[in-house]
């Protein structure tokens, strides 16, 4: 269905769950900020500073292991919706598609850089020249950063890095300079939500120099309990130390969301039930679904799958109703643009499809363990 | 009066925090605070960069700065340096001020003096201590820099008892080693 046949899964190996907590991480992801040298940067370039990098890191695909037999994608020569199917993947970011206000398309030489059997990609003339990006199942910092560290050292033996001895490695925002390092683990806390703890967890963490975002990064809002924790800081720590920090507060969070687990568990076992029930009777037979109302739903249903509640309920078909379910997914499968109202009812028929064969759940679930007593 | 972190300095910076609706105030001497990246004003730990920059902009028109004397390196170099501009792309500072975004490469060097106090308040540092980058053609003295950025990298995967990727760092140094004109010392 798409149009990313030499990728391995279409870019998409992160969603498989098989990572360390994948039942509460959803995917870690790395990047490395990187420019060239002699080259202006991002929103300053000239339409032949751009080309030129564009075609230099072409170049460079040629002898650099790990991009050898990549696909380079220049953005404009893909359909709008092409386009926003990669965002969606988390491939490439909202500002390399260029819509703003101002603009509806991308900038000229704008692309992606797709290895197609390692989980990697290269953005190529975003707001820096190079973003290198690691993105891995669950949590898995550390062989997301081998595996970047590696593809940068070999880059950078081909393309002259930007590099100051005090600064580090030069980027176009200062909060990037240093170590071009943004390390971000996408994390499901709806047990912190609902017992109201999770204001106290977020201020506790942006004390220890991490900050949080939404599902999709910088500026966007925090839909179905997904919280995406990073490092705040860029320079003045290495990348190992950074990565380890993430590592660590992210499993102390991770601990913080299964005492939550059991808190409701214990003292409100039959309210938590009847809304993950609620939730998953909902997704598995509307017809007609908004993209927000199914976050909010999947929350519920995840947190099922996670308890054990919802028998041999799998988290795999969870995280591909999160990708698939988005707009550019949906006219992608359509063939066509769809009208809000029709991509409503096509999101839950996607939804229903996948939960119609998933688990082992029937209409008679529960009727075993149902209350006995009665009002006689 | 002593400073609370170090127990030695005199205080001059007084910094009252909000904590799960405490109060608590912190007396640091003027040390101890530049390393915890508190300075003269009241910055709070997370502040977005526009905000920060508008306000350095204001600041800079009004032509004040003197009742900030912890800044007068920074502000030195900024009133210098404000007419100025990168020789490479001739961004100006104020353009800089802006956008919050820098030009090329070259302002960052243009811009050296500017940049260090911008980078204490954002990162609490102005010195990259991660991976000490060897451009392609490199120079002997940025390879030794480069063996010994590895050689952390080494220690590290020891200490994690990861040997499989001790042995290629091991490997990359003697590589490094053999090729570098001076040897290994």
């Amino acid at each position: 269905m798409t149009d990313l046949p030499n990728v391995d899964q279409g870019g998409l190996s992160w969603l498989d769950a098989s990572g360390e907590h994948s039942d509460i991480v959803l995917s870690t992801r790395i990047r490395l900020a990187r420019n060239l040298q002699g080259h202006a940067f991002g929103a300053r370039a000239r339409v032949n500073d751009r080309a030129t990098v564009l075609e230099r890191v072409r170049k460079a695909t040629e002898t650099v292991p790990h991009l050898r037999r990549a696909e380079i994608r220049e953005l404009s020569d893909l359909s709008a919706n092409g386009r926003r199917v990669l965002m969606e993947r988390r491939l490439v970011s909202r500002d390399l598609l260029g819509e703003t206000e101002e603009s509806t398309g991308p900038l000229s030489s704008s692309g992606v850089a797709l290895p197609p059997d390692v989980p990697l990609s290269v953005m190529i003339n975003e707001e820096d020249h190079l973003r290198l990006q690691a993105l891995n199942s669950g949590l898995n910092l550390r062989a997301a950063w081998d595996l970047v560290d590696l593809l940068d050292e070999e880059l950078g033996q081909e393309l002259p890095y930007a590099y100051h001895h005090e600064f580090g490695f030069l980027t176009s925002c200062p909060t990037n300079v240093g170590t071009g390092l943004r390390a971000s683990v996408l994390l499901h806390l709806p047990a912190l939500v609902l017992t109201k703890e999770i204001g106290k967890v977020l201020q506790g963490l942006s004390q220890m120099g991490l900050t949080f975002r939404g599902l999709y990064g910088e500026g966007s809002e925090v839909v179905g309990n997904f919280f995406q924790l990073s490092n705040q800081t860029t320079l003045g720590k290495s990348e190992e130390d950074l990565v380890d920090h993430l590592d660590r507060m992210v499993r102390q969070v991770i601990q913080y969301e299964s005492q939550a687990r059991s808190v409701l568990m214990r003292d409100a076992s039959a309210v938590t039930e009847d809304k993950i029930w609620r939730a998953y009777g909902l997704l598995r037979y509307a017809r007609s679904l908004s993209f927000e109302e199914l976050m909010n739903l999947l929350s519920g249903v995840r947190l099922g799958a996670g308890l054990k509640l919802l028998p041999g309920l799998r988290v795999y078909p969870l995280n591909k109703i999160m990708i698939f379910t988005q707009p550019a997914h949906l006219e992608d499968a359509a063939g066509r643009e769809l009208s809000p109202a029709e991509e409503d009812a096509h999101r839950a028929a996607y939804v229903r499809s996948i939960l119609s064969t998933e688990g082992r759940i029937f209409n008679d679930e529960g009727s075993d363990d149902a209350p006995t007593e009665s009002t006689g | 009066m002593v400073c609370d972190n170090c127990g030695a300095g005199d205080p001059v910076i007084h910094l009252t925090q909000i904590v799960d609706n405490e109060m608590r105030t912190l007396h640091l001497c003027e040390r101890c605070a530049a390393e915890k990246g508190v300075e003269g004003t009241a910055v709070p730990e997370n502040f977005p960069l526009a905000d920060f920059l508008a306000q350095m902009s204001s600041q800079s028109e009004e032509g004040s700065g003197s009742q900030n004397p912890g800044h007068s390196e920074s502000e030195r170099a900024r009133r210098s340096a404000d007419s100025d501009s990168c020789p490479y792309c001739q961004l100006t500072l104020k353009e800089f001020r802006k956008s919050g975004r820098m030009g090329c490469p070259e302002c960052w060097s243009a811009f050296e003096g500017h940049m260090r106090g911008l980078l204490r308040r954002i990162h609490g540092s102005q010195q990259h201590v991660g991976k000490v980058y060897l451009s392609p053609d490199p120079s002997t003295s940025e390879m030794k820099r480069r063996v010994s950025a590895l050689r952390r990298k080494l220690q590290r995967a020891v200490e994690l008892e990861d040997f499989e990727r001790a042995a290629e760092l091991r490997d990359q140094i003697q590589e490094l080693e053999v090729a570098s004109p001076g040897g290994r010392p």
